[in-house]
């Protein structure tokens, strides 16, 4: 476990470390909308969040995550960019971003696999 | 709970489940690992239906069990490819969740807030069928429901849950279960437990019972100590509970432990194996549970007895010697009968545990093997998460997570990652995890059944 997080006063709502996020990912404007442009072109010929696709790992997000519908404490993934959730989970990875659970689960995949993940997100994101 | 007598005339039924016999399966789909570049992996890589994928009339999948795992697999498949032929059975017309369902019986939540019905996985398109399973022959690849109508398959997906072992503990009938409830099937079991408790008179004695593992949801009975104890801490102060227990150690203890030291000071006794924890025997006029070292008179007695691979996994002849059934982690493929998988709990499932999240996500993982196996594709390894939430206080969460993927053929943890909420987090994390347990709640039972 991190030790940041088991100390009182520094542990972060959810919702304000993903406007951080969305921050951070306003800066990188250019490098975003050429993704948006490619994954919208994939999407054309892929199905929304269809499980034949998945990478591994991806699935079992779905168990906490909404696919679409952002109304809880958890963020829906299809909302995201690539690049967000691929920082999201770096960080809860290595422990700087304050965590419950993800900082958990974060250490079980790899870059790869990571990047993998979010790409089948955002390909959803895009319809 | 009732279960149903297959009928056996007519149609042989698969009796394998003894003789640890393996068949070769998804290894023989290994010429397809070049699927990208053949035909049918280029179509199936721009999304084209199975169906046409695979150059023959729409595919069959049955799914046996409306739970957690077979109802999301149903979806699954059916959302991936509205081409498939996807049928559910289940006889029951309605799902009562068992996760948050120790809630019900600390007087919490309503029962109807863990009760589901199957419209809407029929409005995706999957048919829904309100009927048990009679036989299956894995040979022909058909399945007979007990109104003698048959079914044909490409593949089968099984997904049973646990049924309750009363041949277990001497005493513990199904009979038994009206003055002792198990309460570990949610719906009239949990409503039971309940009454109970608030017919119970302050300064009563609880007795639980918790089996050895493997059991259905591994820190559930703990989830249950905790809430009973705080319905008694709230209403019948004088109370006690009793946690006979056979095993020396359990899920998230150090939490658990740390919890009820602080929230229910005395209330719990957890009694260990070693420490007489087993129950040998049980009384059911008297509500008496007999272990090795003492006798436990209760006034509401709780006994969570031994399971097994529910009766489907038998009919279909994929429960092995220990009643539970072994797959391929790969593709949750039986171990035992070709063209069958299995999923949830009633699976040998390596280090995951049975809950309804593991059940939702080697849904997931077997829907897309599946399809992979309909496209003539060998199916990649899958990586797979679990995430427990349990509620020791209705604001206080603790979790349990773990990372898996297949090596040398059995689910195993990724190292490093997973475990358990810290031992000295803030109050703020517990009632965080206790919001993340009720969303995580609200989200699957919203994607599986809503």
């Amino acid at each position: 476990m991190n030790g940041s997080f088991c100390k009182p006063g520094t542990w972060t709502p959810l919702h304000q470390s993903r406007a951080a996020a969305f921050a951070a990912r306003a800066k990188q404007k250019p490098r975003f909308l050429l993704g948006f442009i490619l994954a919208a072109a994939m999407m054309m010929a892929l199905p929304v969040l269809a499980i034949g696709d998945s990478p591994p790992g991806a699935a079992s997000c779905l168990g906490c995550h909404p696919a679409a519908a952002n109304d809880g404490p958890v963020p829906a993934l299809a909302k995201l960019p690539a690049r967000q959730i691929v920082t999201a989970m770096q960080e809860y990875r290595s422990g700087t971003r304050p965590a419950t659970v993800m900082d958990r689960i974060a250490k079980g995949f790899s870059d790869e696999e990571i990047d993998a993940i979010a790409q089948w997100y955002a390909r959803a994101n895009k319809k | 709970m009732k279960r149903s007598t297959p009928s056996r005339s007519g149609m042989r039924v698969p009796t394998k489940s003894s003789s640890g016999m393996r068949v070769p399966t998804t290894r023989s789909s290994r010429r397809a690992v070049l699927g990208g570049i053949t035909a049918g992996g280029l179509l199936a890589a721009f999304g084209l239906p199975v169906a046409r994928a695979a150059g023959k009339a729409r595919p069959r999948v049955v799914v046996v069990g409306g739970g957690f795992a077979g109802a999301s697999c149903a979806r699954a498949l059916k959302n991936n490819d509205r081409a498939l032929d996807v049928t559910l059975i289940e006889p029951s017309a309605t799902y009562t969740a068992c996760p948050f369902s120790n809630a019900v019986i600390a007087g919490l939540r309503p029962l109807e807030s863990q009760t589901f019905g199957y419209d809407r996985l029929r409005s995706t398109g999957v048919k829904v069928v309100h009927r048990r399973v009679g036989a299956v022959d894995t040979q022909q690849r058909t399945v007979r429901l007990d109104d003698g109508k048959q079914l044909a398959y490409d593949r089968l997906v099984i997904a049973p849950g646990v049924d309750l072992r009363f041949d277990a503990i001497p005493g513990y009938t199904e009979a038994a279960a009206e003055a002792m409830p198990h309460a570990w099937k949610a719906g009239e079991q949990t409503l039971l437990l309940r009454r109970q408790l608030e017919e119970m008179k302050d300064g009563g004695v609880v007795v639980m019972s918790a089996p050895a593992n493997p059991y259905r949801c591994p820190p559930g009975p703990y989830e249950r100590a905790s809430l009973i104890a705080h319905y008694l801490k709230t209403n019948k102060p004088r109370s006690k509970l009793i946690l006979l227990d056979a095993k020396d150690a359990f899920s998230k203890q150090k939490l658990f432990e740390s919890a009820w030291k602080e929230l229910y000071p005395g209330l719990i006794e957890w009694v260990a194996l070693s420490s007489g924890g087993l129950v040998t025997r049980v009384e059911p006029a008297t509500r008496t549970f007999v272990t090795e070292f003492a006798t436990h008179r209760a006034d509401v007695a709780n006994m969570i007895p031994p399971q097994r691979a529910a009766q489907a996994a038998t009919i279909a002849g994929v429960a092995d010697q220990t009643g539970w059934c072994p797959v391929d982690p790969v593709s949750f493929e039986s171990r035992l009968q070709p063209a069958v998988h299995v999923i949830g709990d009633a699976i040998i499932a390596g280090g995951m545990p049975k809950s309804a999240f593991a059940a939702n996500a080697q849904a997931q993982e077997c829907a897309r093997a599946i399809i992979d196996l309909l496209r003539d594709r060998s199916p990649a390894a899958p990586k797979l998460i679990n995430t427990c939430y349990s509620l020791v206080a209705p604001d206080y969460g603790i979790s349990i997570a773990g990372v898996y993927r297949p090596v040398d053929g059995v689910l195993t943890d990724v190292p490093g990652a997973g475990g358990v909420s810290p031992l000295d987090a803030p109050k703020s994390v517990r009632v965080q995890e206790a919001a993340y347990a009720q969303a995580w709640f609200n989200n699957i039972t919203r994607s599986v059944f809503g």
